[in-house]
């Protein structure tokens, strides 16, 4: 064999062409669709607290789904994004992290959050965009973030927080903080050019980030396969950055465990970037505004609802003895019972004091911005019928 | 004549443009079959084939750099931006190709046949990432044109234009309209010119300014300040860029009062570049300051929304300042 000695490339002498078949990605599952564990798999570091507590905050998430589903068809919040389905991919992966680890997410990681201990009552006031909201009901709903929970808030712009990972990072690192960052992001959003800013950069410097890739099949109402992209997957891309990179079924808490505490040793005790990509499917629609029967059948539908995270889990954890049927009947009651009493609590706390309408556009609000703001509210007392969710109390 | 409602009149233009040329192509994020996200190319797919009307992956910095090629190429490009407040990983492609295509090369090369449409504005309760108006980032870039309709009639007639014009063209969709506006529209081609302004309404004492969804607001608040007796003349600016400078500052001659409003934050908004060129052609002729009603200086919020627009009662207090300064 002939190498070109600078870059240490074999030299071939007839055309030698790859293709998306050069490198094939496996998947790794450990807990089969029929909710037995596959013989030889290698497992991750688990017990029951901490099986009962994913299986918890995964029913919890689902119960919110459903209701602020319901809330919104009722016109009591303006908009909502559920996670149905991919429920396993957040919370397993935050199940197997540090708490002191920073999650940026998209907008589908309520798990994670709910893992982390974020309140029901703190989901509805983000919900409701009242003054209790961390967010100072800015934003639309479920865009949550927690600086004590490590959360980063929720920005809409698809893919921007993925090199915002890779800087955060990087801080982690130099700091020696021994924590890292997870980053999660859809397959659409890995076609914006950030994503690969994001992938070269924390692989040019060695930083301890995870991203986390939830395939899931659509991207609003376009499919991954063939309009998305015409490759196998995202994991590719992985490697071609030069990075460590691993397929699993996002449906299987095991897997997503088991990935993602490698991943989180690897990131923080080699400083190895990793990205995971996770295969799972959006079983609701892709937010409230959004109606899935005008692009896909019911048929693939009910395949996928065969594949349920949940379902499987709760399987599995039956024949080992961990959950029966009453228990998950008495949690979901009691959830759904909590998510209620809080969604009523919730709508009854006032939107935030309309001075809160200029803080923090800047460290403290400007001359200028004091300025409209009392223009603003001379305005308000002249019409207070017209402004009556802040009209009533502009002192 | 058939009743359309604002998506309907514009789906009509991407109709009539395609049916027209072969090569012209309309794209964006789930604007294939689906028709997207509001259904503005819904029915395309069918009627022209999927390579004609399709889906893009999902990289706003991609569609525009890719129709920017398209259209360098003799091609009509027509890029959809899922919304307005996405299309800034393509603010590269826009500012520093599309908009210097034909000056930087010597006329050698063009883009005029690209159009970019894209939905913006607020009183959607759509928060930061959902409401903005952008405007004014590209209005301070020469060579793009910026166009924005007031209603279906108008949507028709100056989408066909924007497609057909020698230039570029960010046509802006006031997407709080989308369905709200309805009204008469012909089902044949025809178009409206651009850099023309629309005189919406004769009147003597004052001019009100706007464009897209603002006209809306303006048109209320000057039912309640003809009520008080004040003969309002409303001009409806539908090209931002280059704008009406003649239409607006006759007016202007003739009333001696301006107000204008825009959604979006009044530092360093097309209002004030409107202002600034009117008290330098108007000067002696102005009876009181010129008004401006926008959104304040602040990211569009959510939950203060309602108080944040520049919405018609404060559009009639400027008014009522302006008559009685």
């Amino acid at each position: 064999m002939v190498k070109d000695k600078k870059h240490d490339t074999e030299i071939v002498t007839k055309p030698k062409w790859f293709d998306k078949d050069s490198v094939t990605i496996p998947m790794l599952q450990i807990l089969k669709e029929d909710g037995s564990f596959h013989k030889d798999a290698d497992m991750p570091k688990y017990d029951k607290e901490l099986i009962v507590k994913i299986h918890d905050t995964m029913q919890f998430i689902r119960i919110l789904d459903e209701r602020m589903i319901a809330a919104q068809r009722q016109g009591r919040i303006s908009f909502y994004l559920a996670s149905r389905g991919e429920e396993a991919e957040s919370v397993a992966s935050a199940a197997a992290l540090d708490a002191g680890d920073m999650i940026m997410g998209q907008y589908r990681e309520q798990g994670a959050l709910a893992y982390r201990g974020f309140t029901v009552e703190q989901f509805m006031n983000q919900l409701f965009s009242n003054e209790k909201d961390l967010g100072k009901g800015r934003q639309m709903p479920v865009h949550y973030g927690c600086a004590d929970l490590n959360f980063m808030t929720i920005s809409s712009p698809l893919g921007t927080q993925i090199p915002q990972a890779t800087g955060y990072a990087f801080g982690q690192k130099m700091d020696k903080t021994e924590k890292c960052t997870i980053c999660y992001f859809g397959e659409g959003a890995a076609s914006e050019g950030d994503f690969h800013a994001a992938l070269n950069m924390a692989s040019v410097y060695k930083v301890p980030v995870i991203f986390f890739c939830r395939n899931n099949g659509y991207a609003i109402s376009t499919p991954a396969q063939g309009e998305q992209y015409a490759g196998d997957g995202i994991a590719p891309r992985g490697i071609g950055y030069g990075m460590k990179t691993i397929r699993i079924d996002g449906n299987d808490v095991f897997a997503v465990l088991k990935a993602t505490q490698e991943a989180r040793r690897l990131a923080v005790e080699e400083n190895e970037p990793v990205l995971i990509e996770a295969m799972s499917y959006r079983m609701s629609g892709h937010s409230t505004s959004d109606d899935p029967t005008g692009y896909r059948t019911r048929d693939e539908e009910a395949g996928w609802q065969a594949k349920d995270p949940l379902e499987r889990l709760q399987k599995w954890m039956m024949n080992e003895g961990w959950l029966d049927k009453d228990h998950v009947e008495e949690h979901h009651a009691e959830v759904k019972a909590k998510v209620l009493a809080a969604l009523k609590e919730s709508e009854k706390v006032p939107v935030p004091h309309i001075d809160e309408l200029i803080n923090d556009v800047y460290d403290e609000p400007t001359d200028m911005l004091k300025e409209q703001l009392d223009e603003l509210k001379e305005h308000i007392r002249k019409y207070p019928d017209a402004y009556s969710k802040t009209s009533g109390r502009l002192d | 004549m058939a009743k359309m409602n604002l998506l309907q009149a514009i789906n009509s233009a991407l109709d009539l443009a395609m049916a027209k040329h072969d090569n012209v192509y309309s794209f964006g994020e789930d604007t294939g079959g689906f028709g997207g996200v509001f259904r503005a190319t819904s029915g395309l797919t069918e009627k022209y084939g999927k390579h004609r009307n399709f889906n893009t992956p999902l990289v706003e910095q991609g569609i525009i750099g890719f129709a920017n090629g398209l259209a360098s190429q003799g091609s009509y490009a027509i890029a959809e931006i899922q919304f307005g407040d996405y299309i800034f990983p393509a603010f590269d492609q826009i500012v520093n190709e599309t908009a210097k295509f034909r000056y930087r090369s010597g006329n050698e090369f063009n883009v005029g046949g690209l159009t970019i449409r894209t939905p913006y504005g607020g009183g959607i309760a759509g928060g930061h990432y959902h409401s903005q108006s952008p405007e004014a980032y590209f209005a301070h870039t020469p060579g793009i044109k910026i166009v924005t309709p007031r209603n279906p009639y108008e949507a028709k007639g100056l989408l066909l234009s924007a497609i057909f014009d020698k230039n570029p063209v960010l046509f802006m969709e006031p997407k709080r309209l989308y369905r709200a506006s309805t009204g008469d529209v012909p089902e044949e081609e025809y178009t409206i010119p651009l850099g023309k302004a629309d005189v919406v309404k004769e009147g003597s004492d004052i001019t009100v300014l706007g464009w897209g969804a603002q006209m809306e607001m303006i048109e209320k608040a000057v039912e309640k300040s003809e009520e008080d007796g004040v003969s309002c003349e409303v001009i409806d600016l539908r090209t931002i860029s280059p704008w009406d400078v003649e239409t607006v500052t006759q007016s202007v001659l003739k009333t001696g009062r301006l107000v204008i409003t825009q959604e979006a934050p009044i530092t360093g908004g097309f209002a004030s570049e409107i202002a600034a060129t009117v008290q330098d052609k108007c000067f002696l002729y102005l009876e009181s300051p010129i008004g401006r009603v926008c959104g304040i200086d602040v990211p569009y919020p959510l939950c203060h929304e309602k108080e944040y627009m520049a919405d018609h009662l404060k559009i009639y207090e400027a008014i009522k300042r302006s008559m009685n300064y």
